[in-house]
């Protein structure tokens, strides 16, 4: 019985823990680029869901089209949060970059809810919501759903960066971009695609977890955070390791609601960070940097 | 520091003579407001504003000393005066703790971690049902009195919230120009060369994060005695990123910016009637256009495009 249990806990942790894994890449990626936390991230996620759900309700698409055509949207959205309010910058200092990233979140979740009111809403299983018995526990076909789609994106995510031109060139600029632009690469470019492609992840990921969570206009503020903390443990990379940290949030988490108390789920996640923060600031797998003045 | 003197005492004037202007009524609940939020807003000043050093936690510390001051005096019938500065204490004591572990770090860390923090509190008033009442909130907190003066009238509440505020703001503004204000703003531009002139930088970022919490407590008794009544909803990383847009939109650095930020952002949405809901909107564009057009905030920014106006015209006067 207890085994059951905690059988359970961890399979339901690893399909949340895959989402933040999904969002922490992304925070990574714009981090790598451009030394930017977007604070907005979670926004994209929950414009994933709530623009499915904008187009299979209002226009009648099928969930098939709605998809890709909200991802669309998040994605021009990421676009134009970085050409408006990311590159006028003209003292970008940390500081500001926070305040502006902080700034942008709020305004996107305002107009979410201007749009789409307050109200929260379910979109329906990808595949019907018969669940699959796994030993004592069980699943459901849209927990699997995430953890194919994490996994092929995460895949692509890996070839992109190491197998493409404008992979590497992004990778160039996040190791230095004065020398990345000394030998022609276009780090505007770079930073711009980084926005892009981070979006993107972010909104596949609000659209996937849309139909095990809800999803309202204010969804992304603890999904965007969860995601930063998957992306703090490990270590700001974009690969596996992020990975890792995704999933063992997620399933420290789900252990934690299920045996300690359900109230206190987001505040294991934060003292995770905390904890995280000040005893590895590199992160779980990361080699601590020299301070260089 | 005679010009200071003059600015403080026409502030205080200001500040006195607002009530008559108004003839009570309902704008005057709000100008309370905006005593406490300057308090809590010139608390994170002198910490992003003058050390560099950013907290998105800051609601916490607020709903600490409301909290505590009302559990306090409501469950286990203590002496408010004596509770206000007890709470205080015992958030200064929290705030010390953390302060030394979590402002070793910087920029984004460092707002997330006080981010974190913030939330952290802000779960704990929601689930310690037995005490605080949970997200219903806790009501039947006694209003403030001394001698035979009860304060339980709008009026009474802002002189009494206002004292506290003018004192915060004279206190802020002479540690600002002393010593330790400068070794602050030696810490926000470059920490080594601060440390290498002997400052402490982390000692000196602990105290000024801890009196920045206990002003924060300060302020969230003062709240929990007027409102009587506190809830988690006040308390939230909602209310710490509007202190943020408060610091921001007045102007780093400047004490009276704070009060104008506060000023703003709380009679804003009382001038907005019909925009209440949209309220997060606007503090999203106003937060990102200050960033945008006048990173120095409002008491620097207005100054300094009234200058390129007049240079404008004048240059066309010229030509």
């Amino acid at each position: 019985m207890q085994f059951d249990q905690i059988l359970q806990y961890t399979l339901s942790g690893l399909s949340t823990g895959a989402i933040y894994a999904l969002i922490g890449i992304g925070f990574s990626i714009i981090y790598n680029s451009t030394g930017i936390i977007n604070f907005a991230q979670g926004e994209f996620v929950m414009l994933g869901g709530m623009l499915t759900l904008f187009f299979i309700n209002l226009l009648q698409l099928p969930l098939w089209a709605a998809i890709p055509c909200a991802v669309f949207c998040a994605t021009l959205a990421g676009l134009l949060f970085e050409r408006l309010a990311i590159r006028p910058l003209r003292r970008p200092t940390p500081l500001n970059l926070v305040i502006i990233t902080i700034g942008g979140s709020i305004l996107i979740r305002g107009i979410s809810m201007l749009l789409w009111g307050k109200d929260t809403h379910s979109l329906a299983s990808f595949s019907g919501d018969d669940p699959i018995a796994l030993g004592g526990a069980t699943l459901l076909p849209q927990h699997l759903w995430i953890l194919g789609i994490t996994l092929v994106i995460i895949i692509a995510n890996k070839f992109f960066f190491y197998h493409t031109i404008s992979g590497k060139a992004m990778r160039a600029c996040s190791y230095n971009s004065r020398a990345a632009g000394l030998v022609g690469i276009d780090v505007r470019r770079m930073v711009l695609f980084s926005f892009v492609i981070s979006s993107a992840m972010g909104a596949v990921a609000g659209i996937i977890v849309a139909p095990l969570t809800m999803t309202s206009y204010d969804v992304g503020v603890m999904l965007g955070l969860k995601g930063f903390c998957a992306a703090i443990i490990g270590g700001m990379s974009s690969g596996m390791a992020t990975v890792v940290g995704g999933v063992l949030l997620g399933v420290l988490e789900s252990l934690g609601a299920g045996l300690v108390s359900s109230g206190y789920k987001d505040a294991i996640a934060f003292i995770i960070l905390l904890l995280i923060l000040l005893i590895r600031p590199q992160g779980l797998f990361g080699k601590a940097e020299a301070e260089r003045v | 520091m005679k010009r200071e003197l003059i600015k403080f005492l026409l502030f205080c004037l200001l500040v006195l003579v607002a009530p008559l202007a108004l003839d009570g009524g309902y704008l005057l609940n709000v100008l309370l407001f905006v005593g406490i939020n300057t308090m809590l807003a010139v608390a994170l000043n002198l910490l992003l504003g003058y050390a560099g050093q950013i907290s998105l936690g800051h609601a916490g510390f607020f709903g600490l000393g409301a909290y505590l001051s009302g559990i306090l005096t409501a469950t286990y019938g203590m002496n408010p005066w004596l509770v206000m500065p007890l709470a205080a204490l015992v958030v200064g004591i929290l705030a010390w703790a953390i302060g030394f572990p979590v402002l070793k770090l910087k920029g984004h860390n460092l707002a997330m971690a006080t981010l974190g923090l913030g939330i952290i509190i802000y779960i704990v008033f929601n689930e310690t049902v037995d005490y605080t009442g949970g997200p219903s909130g806790f009501s039947g907190i006694p209003s403030l009195s001394l001698g035979g003066i009860v304060f339980d009238s709008d009026l009474k509440s802002y002189y009494l919230i206002w004292c506290f505020a003018l004192l915060v703001i004279l206190f802020s503004v002479n540690l600002a120009n002393s010593r330790i204000g400068r070794a602050l703003r030696a810490v926000h531009d470059s920490e080594v060369a601060a440390r290498v002139m002997g400052v402490n930088a982390l000692l000196l970022k602990v105290q000024v994060f801890t009196l920045s919490a206990v002003i924060c407590s300060l302020a969230g008794s003062l709240y929990a005695h007027t409102v009587t009544f506190v809830s988690p909803a006040s308390f939230g990383f909602n209310f710490s990123i509007e202190l943020l847009t408060m610091v921001v939109i007045g102007g780093l650095g400047s004490i009276y910016g704070s009060f104008l930020g506060a000023a703003l952002l709380t009679l804003l949405p009382e001038f907005l009637r019909a925009a209440h809901d949209y309220d997060i909107i606007i503090y999203g564009a106003l937060l990102m256009l200050m960033v945008m057009f006048m990173p120095g905030g409002l008491v620097r920014g207005v100054p300094d495009l009234i200058r390129r106006i007049r240079s404008a015209k004048g240059g066309t006067g010229h030509a």
